[in-house]
């Protein structure tokens, strides 16, 4: 059994990988096309929809899936105010050490720290999940194509298996994921977390904000390139007409 | 040589004291504003200048780069993430620098097809378009190397893939591909040395640019015409060309700019954002899209040719052929015609080689199944057709049209040719 699920599992891994079997064999479904406000050259994050992302990621996807590159001090792009960014560090504990005596000791995290993983390591993790490991969050957005509209639609792609699909133990059908056969359950349930800010918890809402929440942590830096972009396309477009009109005065006696 | 231009007078006594030990301000005089330049150049001829701005930009934003990266296979990964995370402007040099390469490929693709066009390849300047085949190909092997550092997986798989080929080499293969490597697997020393190579490799190309300068300043630059030019039909490079090289990098960072800030992902593949992982082979291995034409030429060889070079062999030479042709091209071409605005024949077979290549590059980008083989050695063929077959017999067969004796001539027949200086 051990080796079938080994290969299950890296199969469900291969396939996490974008254009892979699925398509080869011709059956991917078209992704779901969503509008995502950080979206074009003028586009920015939404944080109330951040906010509300952190926490589907926090309390749900966070008890398998890592985000290595998101530390607490982070959090304030999200809105989140210095006082609130301590007290979300400080529901975690991190290792740290080793102290006077020489040993490592436990405390309570601080915003410079990073998150703590949910696993010590990839072995722990497959252990906990049949052999599959869950990959790491941080990038998951700019790393799978379709990006932001794969992974919601791969959060609402469940379903019944068609007729004469058997789904192997321990997998699940999702319209979307190549290949169909995932390990991940189909964690997102309606009002499976409360939003503080009263906005009504859909499977669909969940899934929107969490991946907006993910294509922040992908790309942090999104609303500062975009407004430099804008300043230097400016400049640049007048620049290049400033040097075409200078151009043709030098040319003039040439033509 | 634009010694009969104005002579360079220094008024101040410490530069004549210095041009006198080292004549350094005569130097950038002579080449930089009275160099002689053919008047009729189009906006074609801006990519030479273009080149070496880009490999300057890579220069610059790669060694600040490289101050915040660590090249080690538990660290790579993380070094940039932590340049796009906590680096000050960081984004903006991974950016610029990777979708700088893109961009000095595009300008260097261009400018090779612009002197394909107008047969700058030929006498008397051979060796300048050969200086410049060793440029693409160190380029090549530069970008081939800097794809591999920030360990993605398309990074790790690339650098398998292509020190694979070297397995391909008769009796020595294997013992060039542990060479390469460093061990018996792409791993950490092949990072190491690949990360070296490519902080090496740039100042290489610099030392070939500056060689392919003094042999383009030699004879100076060929022209839209194609003829040699007389006096008075050239201009000194200050302020003629400086002006329009200037207002041609302008647009240019603007097109780069759009790239950067608006869409600094397009080029680049998914997989390389997931972390390189030597026990999950992606579905589909490709290459930077630069290198997709070769990529086909490299997959079209799929059988064995004469039952002496097996398959793989043959696609490796097949791919170092396609750029080694391009040495041989000044005698392949046996026209004696420079521009293809006098070779009726010749600028047909120039556009179906512009068309071949993106059919290459188009084959290249898709996995290699069905229709896509056929069309991938039907595209392969005719690349090497072209210079080995259709090069050499077209300068025989083909009449040229009448080639103007100097600039003021066309202008006669035909409205569209510029106008006398005078």
């Amino acid at each position: 059994m051990q080796p079938i699920l080994r290969s299950l599992a890296a199969a469900a891994l291969a396939g996490l990988l974008p254009s892979s079997a699925a398509e080869a064999a011709g059956e991917a479904e078209p992704l779901l096309r969503e509008s995502w406000p950080h979206q074009g050259i003028f586009g920015t994050y939404d944080r109330r929809a951040l906010q509300r992302g952190f926490q589907v990621y926090k309390e749900v996807c966070a008890a398998c899936h890592g985000t290595k590159y998101l530390a607490f001090r982070n959090l304030a792009a999200l809105g989140f105010s210095e006082e609130e960014v301590k007290a979300i560090a400080a529901e975690y504990t991190v290792i740290d050490g080793p102290n006077d005596q020489g040993e490592m000791f436990e405390r309570p995290a601080r915003p410079s720290d990073r998150k703590p993983s949910p696993y010590p390591n990839e072995q722990a993790a497959r252990a906990a999940n049949n052999g599959a490991y869950p990959p790491d969050l941080s990038l998951i957005v700019k790393a799978r194509a379709g990006g932001e509209n794969y992974l919601y639609s791969l959060l609402v792609g469940y379903e019944e298996p068609p007729a004469g699909v058997t789904v192997p133990d321990g997998m699940y059908y999702n319209k979307y994921f190549p290949g169909h056969f995932i390990a991940m359950p189909p964690i997102l349930q309606p009002d499976g977390v409360t939003y503080a800010d009263g906005t009504r918890a859909t499977v669909g809402q969940q899934a929107r904000d969490v991946t907006q929440f993910l294509a922040w942590l992908a790309e942090p830096k999104l609303e500062e390139r975009k407004s430099t972009g804008i300043k230097v396309m400016l400049f640049l477009i007048v620049l290049t007409g400033l040097l075409y009109a200078y151009k043709r005065r030098i040319w003039a006696d040439v033509h | 040589m634009a010694s009969d231009a104005e002579p360079l007078v220094l008024k101040s006594p410490a530069l004549r004291w210095i041009e006198y030990r080292l004549p350094l301000i005569s130097f950038g005089y002579r080449h930089l504003v009275a160099y002689q330049t053919p008047r009729n150049l189009n906006y074609w001829w801006n990519f030479g200048s273009l080149a070496g701005i880009c490999l300057m930009l890579q220069i610059v934003t790669g060694v600040v780069l490289a101050m915040h990266y660590t090249p080690h296979v538990a660290h790579a990964f993380d070094s940039v993430e932590h340049i796009m995370r906590d680096v000050n402007w960081g984004w903006l040099l991974r950016y610029a620098h990777a979708n700088g390469a893109s961009m000095f490929f595009i300008v260097v693709y261009i400018h090779i097809f612009r002197g394909l066009y107008y047969g700058s390849y030929k006498a008397p300047r051979e060796l300048l378009w050969m200086l410049g085949v060793v440029i693409l190909f160190l380029m090549m092997a530069t970008a081939f190397m800097g794809y591999v550092l920030p360990w993605g997986q398309m990074s790790f798989w690339a650098a398998t893939v292509i020190t694979n080929l070297f397995s391909a080499v008769p009796l020595f293969g294997d013992a060039i591909v542990t060479w390469l490597w460093g061990g018996f697997s792409v791993d950490n020393p092949t990072l190491q040395r690949f990360f070296s190579l490519h902080y090496l490799l740039p100042f290489v190309i610099v030392g070939v640019v500056f060689l392919h300068l003094v042999a383009l300043h030699t004879h100076g630059s060929n022209n839209p015409v194609g003829i040699d030019l007389t006096k008075k039909d050239k201009i000194p490079f200050h302020p003629y060309y400086t002006v329009k090289d200037l207002f041609g990098l302008a647009v240019f960072m603007i097109v780069f700019a759009a790239l950067v800030f608006f869409a600094p992902n397009l080029l680049g593949h998914p997989d390389n954002y997931i972390p390189a992982n030597p026990l999950v082979t992606p579905p589909h291995i490709v290459p930077e899209w630069y290198f997709l034409p070769f990529y086909a030429i490299l997959r079209a060889i799929t059988f064995d040719i004469f039952w002496i070079i097996p398959a793989k062999l043959g696609g490796v030479i097949a791919m170092f052929a396609s750029i080694g042709v391009l040495f041989f091209l000044p005698w392949l071409d046996t026209s004696k015609v420079r521009s293809a605005r006098y070779r009726p024949v010749y600028k047909i077979f120039f556009w179906l080689l512009v068309l071949d290549c993106f059919i290459l590059g188009y084959v290249g980008a898709n996995p290699p199944e069905g229709f896509l083989v056929t069309l991938g050695q039907i595209a392969t063929l005719w690349y090497f057709v072209h210079f080995l077959v259709i090069l050499p017999i077209l300068g025989k067969l083909e009449r040229p049209r009448p080639v103007p004796e100097s600039l003021s001539t066309p202008v006669l027949g035909r409205g569209m040719a510029p106008a006398p200086a005078e």
